[in-house]
């Protein structure tokens, strides 16, 4: 339990990163540290008290393995924050190119 | 014949690796015809599922098992009244922007990556509506969404890349919300399976983690949806993507990713309870009366266009929302005819913006001598938005006022019928500024846009017109079957198992 | 061996040693990298992770030896080739799934467990994702590297 809490208190500080800071580098970790919360989440669900690692290896019986499919769901989920990651960070670049300014109080061209 | 349903992601994402890897070496001649094709290929499949459905299949409902794993084990795709139905709209829509986008884009450098980015996110609208799977249904929204923030930068000037800088951290947060929910609901019955999460759900007496997971769907899929507590990004966002791009998003890729996946969820997944259609329905009624009130003030074209979505989601919203047959056949039927003239209205908006560079409507007017296709299409347009008798628009906001009434949500219905008076205000602005009035000097050598554009317009107008024939009763399967879906609730579960077991 | 005339790139990048120890170790990053992919049906890994661990072994030479240089081994174009490649690869393998009936079907003989040449068309999957992940991920940092360098 937790360790749920813990989770859900990472999800708090990214979620503060995202909507207070005013650094649009800042932001981006926010948005980091949003993506571990849930994939952390979601593979603790998996876990199993004593539970192993779920890999079939040859000459061994394991009989306590924790749920594998939290694990591939995760990876995959990874694999998207890499892609949003990457693109917000080239769009960072270009607003900073065309800007001059990290600071997104200084970035308001669009009203409203 | 279920053969046909995993072609629709299969067609878009092939054309978009290959435009990606031959677009470079090859002239923009084969980037064209490839496209048009394969786009072509997908309506007609579309179309086609949409009448073999219906003529051939008992029970509606095709399953397919990807790789031969029986559901719940393996990953399934489900075509049914509601998917062929939304798959319909996406690719008629899609194909149509396909062809504007020929002459539209030569404003920007580089078509390859327009293309590969526009069937990506085409990839991610059709596999989101086919799935089955729950956790698939998240990756192909991310494929979409990701498409999006991109082609909504895809100018690269200082209020694009700040407005998909907006959009992309807000769709991220949404959708980690619905990740979140996700996870809860694996934690809860220990299948990612949509139909087989129905079945458990129905066995469980104690469902206490749905609230919970509702309330994070809500806010996820709202936020793509844009209904209006979560709406600011979508005002930034559509109006900085060219002109063909904000017709896809405005017109499907929030229908799909928000209204539909949300409609999915909670109607055949959780069995649709009369909390949540109220808290849909009052979404939907804020959304309809906020942002037409907001849209009235706007002078930028596309600004103004872009809040008119908000508050037409809101129609589909509160319709889908009412739960009756009436109302659930009047919030569909609104979702095709807004995909219809919205996409209609950006349209024209990127050929007054290619014709004299402008988007402002205090800079714009009398242009209707010079671009009399643009301006009679407009004119469809902005009548069916508003509700005018003969079009498509009318029919629909009509079913879903007699759908309130019927339910007696009186105030929702004068709701409904204010947003209606004061779409056609905002709309009648538009006329006046940008097609009546005397023509300016600088405008004069203003000249009507290439023919591939206009054909899509006039295309696209057309069905404005003879939208109100799919209630025919010969037509009407077409959206009968979709509402049947919705209306069966929970059932789903048991057909889509069935069916796969056969 | 005189430094100076060494090479033209002793001016950009890192110092020496960096230098030095990533011509040494960078072959060994890459077939690291290759050996994840290939074993990724028979131990943790497959074609992501290794396909991250082939991406790593470019970026390090890039960061050691500078922009340039790197660019010089693999141009961007190459890279942009390559990543449609996989994509197409992976894409082409699901529908060869077709020749069996269905979409993703596993046609090729799965052979017995815990061997090399096992699980049918998981390994030839594998090497795919490891193509389209090691090479889109160098092309992520190559397009940021560039942006960031055209600013100057």
């Amino acid at each position: 339990m937790t360790l749920y809490i813990l989770c859900f208190i990472l999800f708090c500080v990214g979620l503060y990163g995202v909507l207070r800071k005013r650094n649009l580098v800042k932001i981006i970790i926010g948005l980091g540290i949003i993506e571990y919360s849930m994939n952390l989440f979601f593979v603790l669900l998996g876990y199993r008290l004593q539970g192993r690692a779920p890999i079939d290896a040859q000459h061994q019986d394991i009989l306590n393995m924790v749920d594998p499919l939290p694990q591939a769901v995760v990876l995959t989920s990874i694999v998207i924050g890499l892609g949003i990651t990457a693109l917000v960070i080239s769009i960072a670049i270009r607003i900073y190119e065309k800007y001059g300014t990290f600071d997104i109080t200084k970035i308001r061209r669009l009203k409203g | 014949m279920a053969n046909i349903v995993p072609f629709f992601t299969i067609i878009p994402l092939f054309t978009a690796f290959a435009i990606s890897l031959l677009g470079r070496i090859f002239k923009n001649a084969f980037i064209h015809t490839l496209s048009i094709v394969s786009q072509f290929i997908l309506l007609v499949l579309s179309l086609l599922s949409s009448v073999l459905l219906h003529r051939f299949v008992d029970g509606k409902i095709l399953v397919y098992k990807i790789g031969g794993w029986i559901p719940p084990f393996g990953i399934c795709m489900v075509l049914d009244g509601l998917s062929s139905f939304m798959l319909v709209t996406v690719n008629l829509l899609a194909f149509f922007v396909a062809i504007y986008s020929l002459n539209y884009m030569n404003k920007y450098t580089d078509k390859p990556k327009f293309f590969t980015l526009f069937f990506l996110m085409l990839t991610g609208m059709n596999g989101v509506i086919v799935t089955g799977d729950l956790f698939n249904l998240y990756v192909f929204l991310e494929i979409a969404s990701i498409a999006g923030y991109a082609l909504v930068a895809f100018g690269t000037e200082a209020e694009e890349l700040e407005a998909s800088f907006k959009y992309a951290v807000m769709g991220s947060v949404a959708s980690a919300f619905i990740f979140i929910g996700i996870a809860f609901l694996y934690g809860f019955v220990s299948t990612l399976n949509m139909a087989d999460m129905a079945r458990i759900l129905g066995t469980k007496t104690n469902q206490w983690v749905l609230p919970f997971v509702s309330a994070l769907f809500f806010m996820g899929f709202g936020l793509k949806a844009a209904l209006v507590p979560f709406h600011a990004w979508l005002p930034d966002a559509h109006p900085s993507a060219p002109a063909s791009i904000s017709a896809m998003l405005s017109g499907v890729l929030i229908k799909a990713l928000g209204i539909y996946a949300l409609a999915r969820i909670l109607f055949n997944i959780f069995g649709i309870l009369p909390v949540y259609s109220k808290i849909l329905m009052f979404l939907g009624a804020l959304s309809m009366l906020v942002a037409v009130v907001l849209a009235l003030s706007q002078w930028d074209l596309k600004r103004l266009l872009a809040y008119h979505s908000i508050s037409q989601i809101g129609y589909i919203a509160l319709g889908i929302g009412l739960g009756t047959p009436l109302g659930i056949l009047g919030g569909l039927y609104h979702l095709f005819n807004h995909s219809i003239f919205k996409s209609l209205l950006f349209l024209n908006s990127g050929a007054i913006d290619y014709a004299i560079n402008s988007r402002d409507l205090k800079d714009m007017s009398g242009l209707r001598e010079r671009m009399p296709i643009t301006y009679h299409t407009n004119l469809i347009a902005s009548m069916s938005i508003a509700g005018i008798p003969p079009f498509n628009g009318f029919f629909s906001k009509l079913i879903i006022i007699i759908a309130c009434i019927q339910s007696g949500y009186i105030t929702y219905a004068i709701a409904a019928v204010v947003g209606s008076l004061l779409t056609l205000a905002s709309f009648m602005k538009v006329q006046k500024f940008a097609f009546l009035g005397e023509l300016k000097e600088k405008y004069r050598d203003a000249k009507e846009v290439p023919l591939a554009m206009q054909l899509s317009m006039v295309v696209l107008s057309i069905i404005c017109i003879t939208g109100g024939l799919l209630l025919l009763p010969s037509l009407r399967y077409f959206l009968d079957n979709a509402v049947n879906v919705l209306l069966d609730g929970s059932n789903y579960a048991n057909r889509v198992l069935e069916t796969a077991l056969k | 061996m005189n430094i100076k005339n060494q090479d033209s790139y002793t001016e950009t990048g890192m110092t020496l040693i960096v230098k030095t120890v990533t011509r040494l170790t960078v072959g060994l990053i890459l077939v690291y990298g290759i050996y994840i992919v290939l074993h990724g049906h028979l131990s943790p890994g497959g074609g992501f992770a290794g396909g991250v661990i082939i991406a790593l072994s470019f970026v390090h030479l890039m960061l050691a030896f500078g922009r340039d240089i790197a660019l010089r081994k693999v141009s961007k174009n190459t890279v942009s080739i390559l990543e449609s490649i996989g994509a197409l690869m992976f894409l082409s393998i699901a529908i060869a799934g077709f020749l069996g009936g269905v979409f993703f079907l596993n046609i090729l003989d799965k052979g017995s467990p815990f061997r090399l040449f096992s699980a049918g068309t998981i390994p030839l999957s594998n090497i795919a994702i490891g193509l389209k992940v090691g090479v889109g991920l160098f092309a992520i940092f190559l397009t940021l590297v560039i942006l960031e360098g055209s600013k100057r």
